[in-house]
């Protein structure tokens, strides 16, 4: 095999990564302030993926544009979704019980969303017609596709958005101590619930303005979630549960291994790479490539 | 009485069955009473796992799966009845539930969950690659019983319900057996699980394979009764395990009776909204799940089953506190009666020697040797994060040491597993009382007699036994969290002895006691010394320890700091240097000293 071949599977992989990895961001954000495994976080991407669709559609906004866009009104249906039903099973509690209480809640809200977009908006496959998605860029001997390149280079910019956010800003310094010690934070005044909300605003704003670039080159369907609700969880337990870092390098990674996975697999096998990779990572490191090992007698 | 009520159900259930099987005659009601059957056993077998052992998996269409796809390839490629391929089906479930778990069931809590659901999702997309996309099931028309081809839709509710009433029996063998007691211990807490010398790795690994086995069967009669044709979304899809999730959630988890609650309100709900609204509105099933999902965790998480239970008030509130102080003050006599071996005199039983422990660059311990010797109560002090518990975790096989060995009558134990260490005959305690909340105080104890196996009936005798030696016969039906701070450090020392120790570590027992508490713990501490089992006892306060100690040794910042005699230990002035810094030392020392002994 040609090294230009294998250069080419390793920069397809690293574009589709980039996305992943902004999908991946949201999931980790929410866990790792909230503690919650958020099973509905495909649906928002795949609600992100209708907005940028209409906006495209009726307001003629360039879906690049669009994904932008999508964040403000996620942003509150985020704050809304954390308080009509998360906050009832977050916060008090053993954590072990209540966590599995998320994953539940956040299971049948993953089914409500799908299957309801199904009965109003019909299972039927969507797309958006942009002139880059069958133009590419040619770099050297590779072919970048200029949808997937424009995506990815919006995914790497709003991933620095939120470091800086979340390194700079009183509001990221107060989400991260939420984060740590919620039980601390809240002694210093800090209020850990509107900290909870805020976590999960910015992280399902975060997914959908990923499934609105994605929805540059992908077709948008209501049970589109499936498939990457389980690339986003890999990508997360890969970077260590809750690590923001961690999930940003494990969304590249995975993107990496599905392309990869083409070299050594055929194309409908392309997903069983990823969840080798994802046991085999349980089973080897449990606590991810950048998470601390939690030991607690 | 609750034994026979349990049976009884189980017949009851059969009887209602029948009934109903009988009363029918539309085609359409057979097939929601097949289901209604049907779904209620995939949620008796999760809730083996996942109920009673709280290991939640996402993951269980993949037994169900397996069944379905066994059974179907086999009649279609060698002819084989589906009366004997189901249980092909069923074995390969098992074994695969022993190969997936394996591996599996080293991660703990949510990774556990996370990895389950790899296991349908990678059988899905190579059964699609391997071309069965679509496997039709061969029509056999000249003997359709033998290839369970029934036309009469009866025959396939007696099937369901045949298989319900194994499996509620399974269930019901499993809620009282020894393995019963593991599960619920090790779904309240584990650790507390292990250190009672349950085997938690075998036991979910039994559990997982019990639980595999009726999930391929209902995927098998599924296939034959409902789909004709068997697609891998259908049985390895995402819909399965929701389904089960639904009605054991809805039901109520670690039940008999909440999944066949559950499937019996929630399927008949989802068909009859399927086949009315179904064209117009595709996917209402799955709002419908969704909803019932979201609404039983925000207003009943534990399932209508416990719910209505509850509400009816089952468990009375526990009746004031029995007079623990009274069946115990009287035995400061009975210690006084068997005088008390001099310090040292016995042989060594617990040789430790050079143990060290790091955390993240934190030497938790640094070459620490120490022994405790027969019929003895050694105590351990030292200041907060002088290394106690870490110290007792190392003993216990919690932690694995890095360096040093650990000796018990004479035969090395350092880093064996804790269950095992149990069994050896070291039991504890731990410093925040560890207890199985949803277990009654004699369970909880009998979790600790079960460390050398025996029957149920046989354990409880030994927890009855236990109970009567702290003092709690009176409160044996009460759940812990009714319980006082000193009844609740009973308990645990009463589940602990009905391990038969021959040695006890007691991690800080007269913590959050009050003065009359701590002589009674005291008094209890020294009876369990004349019943011939040696005691390990940490304490950070010095006063206590030096009433009840023989000798004592001091550990200050991983190190062992001194050993002696409680009264040498105290006056001994890098002690006081470590409790109380070196200015005091210089200021009151060495007039003073004698004062931490009072």
């Amino acid at each position: 095999m040609a090294a230009s071949e294998l250069a080419q599977y390793v920069a397809t992989g690293l574009l589709v990564g980039g996305v992943y990895a902004l999908m991946s961001i949201g999931l980790a954000l929410i866990f790792g302030v909230m503690r919650v495994v958020n099973f509905a976080q495909g649906d928002f991407m795949m609600l992100g993926m209708y907005l940028t669709y209409y906006y495209a559609v009726a307001l003629h906004v360039d879906p690049l544009l669009g994904a932008l866009l999508t964040l403000p009104p996620f942003f509150v249906l985020g704050l809304l979704v954390h308080r009509a039903f998360l906050v009832r099973v977050t916060g008090g509690g053993d954590p072990n019980r209540e966590m599995d209480a998320q994953l539940i809640l956040t299971l049948g809200l993953s089914l409500v969303i799908t299957n309801a977009t199904t009965m109003i908006l019909s299972p039927m496959p969507r797309g958006i017609n942009v002139p880059y998605a069958s133009r590419a860029f040619a770099v050297g001997p590779l072919l970048l596709n200029q949808a997937r390149a424009y995506a990815f280079l919006m995914a790497l910019l709003l991933a620095a958005a939120v470091y800086v956010l979340l390194t700079r800003t009183d509001l990221g310094r107060a989400l991260r101590a939420a984060a740590d010690d919620p039980e601390a934070a809240g002694y210093q005044g800090i209020d850990v619930r509107r900290m909870h909300g805020m976590a999960f605003g910015i992280g399902i704003a975060l997914v959908a303005a990923a499934g609105g670039l994605l929805a540059t080159y992908h077709p948008i369907e209501p049970t589109v979630a499936v498939n990457f609700i389980v690339l986003m969880f890999v990508a997360v337990v890969l970077g260590g549960l809750g690590s923001i870092p961690g999930a940003f390098v494990g969304g590249i990674v995975i993107g990496l291994v599905q392309s990869l996975t083409l070299l050594l697999l055929p194309l409908q096998l392309q997903n069983v790479g990823v969840f080798v990779t994802f046991l085999l990572v349980l089973y080897v490191r449990p606590q991810g490539l950048f998470g601390r090992r939690a030991r607690t007698v | 009485m609750a034994r026979a009520r349990g049976w009884l159900g189980i017949a009851a259930v059969v009887a209602v069955g029948l009934l109903l099987s009988f009363g029918l005659t539309e085609r359409y009601h057979h097939r929601i009473l097949t289901l209604v059957f049907l779904w209620a056993v995939m949620g008796l077998a999760w809730n083996i796992i996942s109920g009673y052992a709280g290991q939640i998996s996402f993951g269980h269409q993949a037994f169900f799966g397996i069944g379905a796809y066994v059974t179907v390839l086999l009649a279609v490629t060698l002819k084989l009845t589906p009366w004997l391929g189901m249980l092909a089906g069923a074995g390969v479930a098992v074994l695969a539930a022993l190969l997936i778990g394996a591996p599996t069931f080293r991660l703990a809590g949510i990774y556990f969950g996370l990895a389950t659901l790899a296991y349908p999702l990678i059988f899905r997309i190579v059964m699609d690659y391997l071309g069965y996309q679509e496997v039709a099931i061969p029509m056999v028309r000249d003997r359709p019983a033998l290839f369970m081809q029934f036309t009469e839709p009866r025959s396939f509710d007696l099937l369901a319900l045949a298989l319900l009433a194994a499996t509620l029996v399974l269930a019901r063998l499993i809620e009282t057996s020894r393995l019963g007691y593991s599960l619920r211990a090790i779904k309240e807490n584990e650790q507390a699980a292990l250190a009672m010398g349950v085997d938690a790795f075998r036991c979910k690994m039994a559990a997982y394979a019990l639980s595999a086995a009726p999930a391929a069967l209902a995927g098998a009669i599924y296939a034959h009764a409902i789909l004709f044709v068997v697609t891998p979304d259908a049985v390895f899809g995402v819909i399965v395990i929701v389904q089960t999730l639904v009605v054991c959630l809805v039901g109520g988890v670690g039940t008999l009776w909440g999944p066949l609650i559950g499937a019996a309100i929630m399927i008949p709900v989802s068909e009859i909204l399927d086949s009315t609204a179904g064209d117009r509105l595709p996917g209402i099933q799955g709002v419908v799940y969704g909803a019932a999902l979201m609404a039983i965790m925000m207003f009943a998480p534990e399932g209508l089953f416990w719910r209505v239970r509850r509400g009816r008030g089952a468990a009375a509130p526990a009746a004031a506190g029995p007079p623990i102080a009274a069946a115990v003050s009287t035995e400061g006599s009975d210690a006084a009666a068997r005088p008390a071996p001099a310090a040292g005199s016995g042989a060594v039983v617990l040789d430790v020697r050079g143990v060290s422990k790091a955390f993240l660059g934190l030497q938790a311990l640094a070459d620490v040797s120490f022994d405790a010797r027969r019929d003895e109560i050694l105590g351990i002090i030292g200041p907060n994060g002088a290394g106690k518990t870490t110290l007792f975790n190392v003993l216990n096989g919690f932690l694995l040491p890095e360096g040093g060995e650990i000796r018990w009558l004479g035969e090395p134990i350092t880093g064996l597993s804790p269950h095992l260490v149990c069994r050896r005959g070291i039991g504890r305690t731990f410093q925040v009382v560890r207890f199985f909340p949803r277990l009654t105080v004699r369970e909880n104890v009998m979790v600790g007699a079960f460390a050398h196996g025996g029957t149920p009936a046989a354990a409880a005798a030994l927890a009855r036994e236990a109970l009567a030696r702290v003092g709690l016969t009176e409160r044996a039906d009460t759940l812990p969290p009714g319980l006082t701070t000193l009844e609740l450090r009973l308990m645990e020392l009463a589940r602990c002895l009905a391990t038969a120790p021959r040695l006890v570590l007691l991690d800080e027992p007269l913590a959050g006691l009050s003065i009359d508490g701590i002589d009674i713990m005291s008094a209890m501490i020294r009876r369990v010394r004349a019943a011939g089992i040696t005691v390990v006892i940490i304490e950070h306060t010095i006063q206590a320890l030096v009433r009840i100690a023989d000798r004592l040794v001091v550990l200050d910042q991983g190190r062992r700091l001194a050993e002696g005699a409680p009264g040498d230990v105290t006056r001994n002035p890098a002690v006081i240097e470590a409790y109380l810094g070196k200015r005091w030392l210089a200021r009151h020392a060495p007039a003073h000293a004698a004062d931490l002994r009072t």
